[in-house]
């Protein structure tokens, strides 16, 4: 170290953008071609992320795409490949579409605790027990879903069955594991609860303090102030961690594998076992050790389906964070 | 003066503050919300479950019929807001605190001398362990890190350093965001895909789950990175420059040290949250009964992948046995993750740069 620095008052400073070397004489000297290397590895391992992303999108096609014929046997006993992938699909939305009905208003509202309710330092706290949330892995959230949650979730599912079977997603019948839809969608809320609160919860935080206390002198009440100043400004940003946490809940798992009993159709009956859809992820996962062969680029194609709904949704997501952020 | 005084109470005038509920008004129907609810479950003869949900509708209805009539509408209405907006923290909190309970609970009778020094390698029903799995989970997630903190850091210091109004620069922030949005099943299948091409069909290979793996960690060090790269005060890069000192020896010896602390936050809290991943492994990595030190050769169970097998395919005769190893490797494995997550923070906290003196 000391060293070079002995030597670099020779050399001229690499600094800023314009800041390209012009004269250096002295062959030896370590900065010169030490800034090369660094700079070149630096952006190698940049340019080596573009070709990774690339690598899954072209070996996801290379192996899924020959699938796209499928039939029979290949497409685990369907006619072609989209009567195997569609309900698989739909199974996906409708958990999903379940988690984010349940973690949504849940999330806005620990949000709004840990950034305008709680006292600072208790707030702190809390976020760091909404972080423990996320930070659990997902096949503990299933074997939590199907051992615990499932199980209390019976008397539940019963009541709502008795009361409310009129409606054709409560028609039952209620199994005695309580492995339903319905479980699944509750434990993929629980997952992508911390995902929506820890954005919502900066943008609120971010909210102009001006406009706060302009609200409160004008005498609203909190909730007044809440829902004329902090909720104009987070809304695009309230949009898109929705949006995130639906990445989320379309990509799980191991939760769902475990949960939802595997079967391949299309039944929006959300308390029952027969009638649950099972999703593309832990379609994959339960069937993927045992596939050979076209099964296996049946297989892959769905998660080619799965990834193509995935990018689009973050996508949308943060396109809309950006446009807000600018806006903003 | 009594004149004066008096005057006032006599006359209308409007008073000086509006009317309000005393101080210990919420606490008092908190109370009195508990008490109902209690009393009406011993009376139908219902659990304390029951008595909660039922303490919690008086609460609701109580407190703003109270406020209705003592304050008006609009602080009714925020006094329902307030208790739905604390409500929701509380039933964020019941899965968190459940989960917890039921791990340590169903996990705990397991755990023993044996339990981590055996494998499952010919045992069907009792006498099995997690050694295997617990090596298992060690390589992999030791190896996927090794892949993705020279990348992601790397990657971040361009980003910051060296990219900054470039178009590249935009594309890789752009990717990142993406990279993370993969599902983790996705990466599975890319890692089972690239290596299919190199091995064959049907490979199943312990590197292959750590390149997976990278998949997942890369963005999210690259994310932390990037934001303590960020926060490095130019004053000192322009203090190092102005020495002499090149780019590189900034970067390496000022910029980089003077976040160092952040960045380990962020590595580590990525391996706690790969550690966890079960989907790619499961598809990459494989699953057996036996201890594989090699992760260039044949299938290797990690922690989750174990758990997932247990619960998933137990032999038949044996699900009671499978299910308390299961939650014996839960155990195990939620154990890990707090642990590197507390770890990520104190070292957030003990070695952040001090902020001035």
């Amino acid at each position: 170290m000391a060293g070079t620095v002995q030597e670099s008052p020779t050399e001229p400073d690499p600094g800023g953008p314009g800041g390209s070397v012009v004269t250096s004489g002295d062959g030896g000297s370590t900065g010169r071609v030490g800034d090369r290397v660094f700079a070149g590895l630096s952006v190698g391992s940049a340019v080596l992320i573009v070709i990774v992303l690339a690598g899954v999108a072209i070996f996801l096609l290379e192996q899924g795409l020959p699938a796209l014929g499928n039939s029979g046997e290949s497409a685990y006993g369907k006619d072609n490949i989209w009567a195997y992938v569609g309900p698989l699909l739909f199974g996906t939305l409708l958990a999903a579409l379940i988690a984010m009905i349940i973690a949504t208003p849940l999330a806005i509202g620990v949000a709004l605790v840990i950034s305008h309710y709680a006292p600072r330092r208790i707030a702190t706290a809390f976020g760091w027990l909404i972080d423990l949330l996320a930070a659990i892995p997902s096949v503990v959230y299933g074997l939590w879903g199907i051992n615990f949650l499932a199980l209390n979730l019976v008397p539940v599912y019963n009541w709502m069955g008795d009361n409310l079977g009129w409606l054709p997603f409560f028609e039952g019948p209620v199994p005695n594991s309580g492995r339903t839809m319905m479980t699944g969608g509750i434990v993929l809320a629980v997952m992508a609860l911390p995902i929506i609160t820890a954005i919502c919860r900066e943008i609120f935080a971010q909210t102009p303090k001006m406009h706060q206390e302009a609200a409160l002198a004008l005498g609203a009440t909190r909730w007044e102030m809440i829902r004329m100043t902090v909720f104009p400004y987070a809304r695009s940003g309230m949009f898109s961690a929705v949006l995130l946490g639906l990445g989320r809940a379309l990509g799980e798992t191991m939760a769902i594998a475990l949960v939802l009993p595997p079967s391949v159709l299309v039944s929006f009956n959300l308390i029952t076992a027969e009638g649950a859809s099972s999703t593309i992820a832990a379609n994959i996962a339960n069937n993927f050790g045992n596939a050979s062969g076209s099964k296996v680029d049946t297989l892959i194609f769905s998660g080619l389906v799965l990834f193509v709904i995935t990018f689009a949704v973050n996508f949308l997501g943060r396109a809309i964070a950006a446009r807000g952020q600018v806006k903003g | 003066m009594t004149d004066l005084t008096t005057t006032p109470s006599t006359s209308d005038a409007l008073p000086l503050q509006a009317p309000s509920l005393p101080r210990y008004g919420t606490i008092a129907a908190i109370v009195f919300a508990i008490a109902v609810g209690a009393l009406v479950s011993m009376v139908i003869g219902a659990g304390y479950v029951a008595a909660l949900v039922i303490a919690w509708l008086v609460l609701v209805v109580a407190l703003p019929l109270w406020s209705l009539a003592v304050e008006g509408g609009r602080k009714a209405v925020d006094r329902v807001a307030t208790l739905l907006i604390w409500s929701t923290f509380g039933l964020a909190m019941i899965p968190l605190v459940s989960l917890i309970y039921t791990v340590i609970s169903k996990g705990s009778g397991i755990l023993s001398g044996q339990f981590f020094n055996n494998s499952m390698r010919n045992v069907l029903g009792e006498g099995g362990g997690i050694y295997h799995a617990i090596f298992g989970t060690l390589i992999v997630t030791a190896l996927a890190a090794a892949i993705s903190v020279p990348i992601g850091i790397l990657t971040a210091i361009y980003l910051v350093e060296y990219g900054k109004g470039k178009k590249l620069a935009r594309v890789i922030t752009f990717l990142v965001d993406v990279m993370t949005g993969i599902p983790s099943i996705v990466a599975g299948l890319f890692a089972y895909a690239l290596f299919v091409l190199i091995f064959g069909p049907g490979v199943r290979l312990g590197i292959g789950g750590s390149v997976a793996l990278s998949v997942l960690m890369i963005p999210i060090v690259v994310r932390s990175s990037e934001e303590m790269l960020k926060l490095v005060p130019d004053e000192l890069r322009e203090a190092s420059y102005a020495l002499g000192v090149p780019k590189w020896r900034t970067i390496v010896k000022v910029v980089v040290p003077t976040a160092i602390a952040g960045i380990v936050t962020g590595v580590t809290l990525a391996i706690a949250r790969v550690a966890g991943e079960t989907a790619p492994l499961l598809i990459i990595a494989g699953f057996t009964t036996d201890t594989n030190l090699n992760p260039f050769s044949d299938r290797m169970t990690t922690l989750p992948v174990y758990i997932f097998q247990s619960i998933a395919s137990p032999p038949g005769l044996y699900r009671q046995e499978y299910e308390d190893y299961a939650w014996g490797a839960a155990l195990t494995l939620v154990t890990i993750v707090m642990l590197l997550n507390v770890l990520a923070r104190v070292i957030g906290a003990v070695f952040a740069p001090k902020s001035g003196r």
